[in-house]
């Protein structure tokens, strides 16, 4: 079995994050992601960033991948990639299993840092499993990393962030987005992602939801209904659309399957994004050493996942005797930026989920 | 409105823009009705015209006196919700963040878009930069008739 300091396991903006602060400090890492390059999600991300500059505001999502993969060029000598490689299991005696193509590989890690972020949710709907049917992120993956279509007009389900962020990329792909419907009754996400789309003549329908898909071996229409204040149908209110893109973006759930294999404790906390590990404010797990960043410690924004990672990567190496020569400045940097980025409006959910969390304060 | 729809109402528009005694010359009006986490239209500000109350979580705010039009706010909003406005003559000149293809050329007639993107008025395509700073963010300075300066919001190619 081969031994390693450090093993992260997903290369997103998390782990990516983690990785230079713990390469810095002096700890050997690897970084396991089951993807064919680094970045996460960044490297489909084709719009500017908010945040402030630490975290790369204003710059664009696969360029953020870009600088946060060529800061690890300096540490080559004591980092190990390995990609198309999947971490399929996690034991109590720190062993990690991973998959590339047939080839199972067992390490021992002394610290082991989870960043896997996390999966998109699905929605029930009849003929939810024609093709046309697409995540947002499959959408995102096939016309911004490889430059395909998936279809002519597309009806968006779901306002949050993404479901908006990937109607405006997919107008600028030259799909025509017909609709954007969002159960709830207030759109989702940031209101100028909203307006933009808004200005170019996408109607965005709240209380709305899809009822179903219609189609013989594809998406051919799409049957939107409307909902009460109790989110249930209004009949009557069905409304039909011709398209052949069904894209749905009804949220995140973090992607806690390892945590759960090796019995880290865990709590479902829907404000989080769903099952959870319960961590100490350090995002220390109920197994020592083992530390979560990222989204699956809960859905938030790539800037506050690169916080998290970074956070993560100086708290492993100080637990395994290789203190960051800049630990403390760091530490206070790395809280600090934290609670600034969960400070508004839009951090509430993070706030009260972590509260519930960690079992202190005023939790709801 | 906003929160279902979108499209803000017109006094929240109407709130963002200076005097018009200030139009004269160009400035930012910051269409951002939300406070999020974000910075960078203030952090870009070379004369320091825009101020976020807490740093980084409340919206931002313009100094019509120290804003000169300089438009790197524009390109800087990861939101695309900033655009700097001058009354020249009968004309409102906008300078807009465009993302789209075709990027129009000077001299073009477009379609002005209000804020439901509905054609309201003729666009003249007056001058667009693309340079390497503005990161792939093209800025359209374009003339439409004054009468739409709280209506008139983007650009759109004519059939």
């Amino acid at each position: 079995m081969k031994e390693i300091d450090l093993m992260i396991i997903g290369g997103g903006p998390a782990g990516l994050s983690a990785a230079k602060v713990a390469l810095e400090a002096g700890l050997k890492v690897m970084i396991v992601d089951r993807n064919m390059s680094l970045g996460g999600q960044l490297i489909k991300q084709t719009h500017k960033f908010f945040g402030s500059e630490k975290q790369y505001a204003k710059t664009r999502g696969f360029d953020i991948a870009k600088r946060l993969i060529d800061k690890l060029a300096v540490h080559k000598d004591n980092l190990e990639i390995c990609l198309e490689t999947t971490a399929v299991g996690l034991y109590k005696d720190y062993v990690v299993t991973t998959l590339q193509g047939e080839t199972y590989t067992k390490y021992r890690s002394k610290s082991i840092i989870i960043a896997t972020g996390a999966s998109e949710k699905v929605l029930a709907f009849e003929n939810n499993d024609l093709p046309g049917v697409y995540g947002a992120g499959a959408v995102q993956t096939l016309m911004n990393l490889y430059g395909v279509i998936p279809g002519k007009k597309a009806l968006m389900v779901g306002s949050g962030n993404i479901g908006l962020i990937v109607s405006y990329q997919m107008m600028q792909a030259g799909i025509e987005v017909l609709a954007i419907v969002e159960a709830a009754p207030k759109i989702g996400g940031y209101k100028v992602h909203a307006a933009k789309i808004r200005r170019l003549g996408v109607p965005i329908h709240t209380s709305t939801t899809v009822k179903r898909a219609v189609g013989k071996d594809q998406v051919e229409a799409v049957v939107t209904v409307e909902l009460d204040e109790k989110w249930k149908e209004i009949p009557g209110t069905e409304k039909t659309y011709e398209t052949d893109i069904v894209c749905i973006s009804v949220g995140l759930s973090p992607l806690h399957q390892l945590l759960s294999m090796a019995e880290i404790e865990m709590r479902y906390i829907p404000e989080l994004g769903g099952l959870v590990p319960i961590v100490d404010e350090f995002n220390e797990t109920s197994m020592e050493k083992v530390f979560v960043c990222g989204d699956v410690i809960g859905v938030e924004e790539a800037s506050s996942a690169m916080v998290e990672g970074s956070l993560a990567g100086l708290i492993a190496a100080k637990r395994l005797g290789k203190e960051h020569p800049e630990h403390e400045a760091r530490l206070d940097d790395y809280l600090k930026q934290l609670s600034d980025l969960r400070n508004g409006p839009f951090g509430i959910k993070t706030r009260v989920g972590l509260k519930k969390l960690r079992g202190v304060g005023d939790a709801r | 409105m906003l929160d279902k729809t979108g499209v803000p109402t017109d006094s929240l528009v109407r709130s963002r823009f200076p005097d018009t005694s200030f139009l004269v010359k160009p400035k930012a009006i910051l269409e951002c009705y939300e406070d999020i986490s974000c910075n960078p239209c203030a952090t870009n500000c070379p004369f320091k015209a825009i101020t976020i109350a807490d740093g980084l979580n409340s919206q931002p705010v313009l100094n019509p006196e120290l804003c000169t039009g300089c438009g790197i706010c524009i390109y800087s909003c990861p939101g695309l919700a900033i655009s700097v406005v001058q009354i020249v003559e009968d004309k409102a000149r906008f300078k807009i963040p465009y993302e789209f293809l075709p990027i129009p050329n000077s001299g073009e007639v477009w379609s002005g878009l209000n804020r439901t993107g509905e054609r309201i008025c003729d666009a003249s395509i007056i001058n667009v930069t693309d340079s390497k700073r503005q990161d792939k963010t093209v800025v359209v300075t374009v003339d439409v008739d004054k009468k739409y300066l709280y209506e008139f919001i983007t650009i759109k190619v004519q059939k």
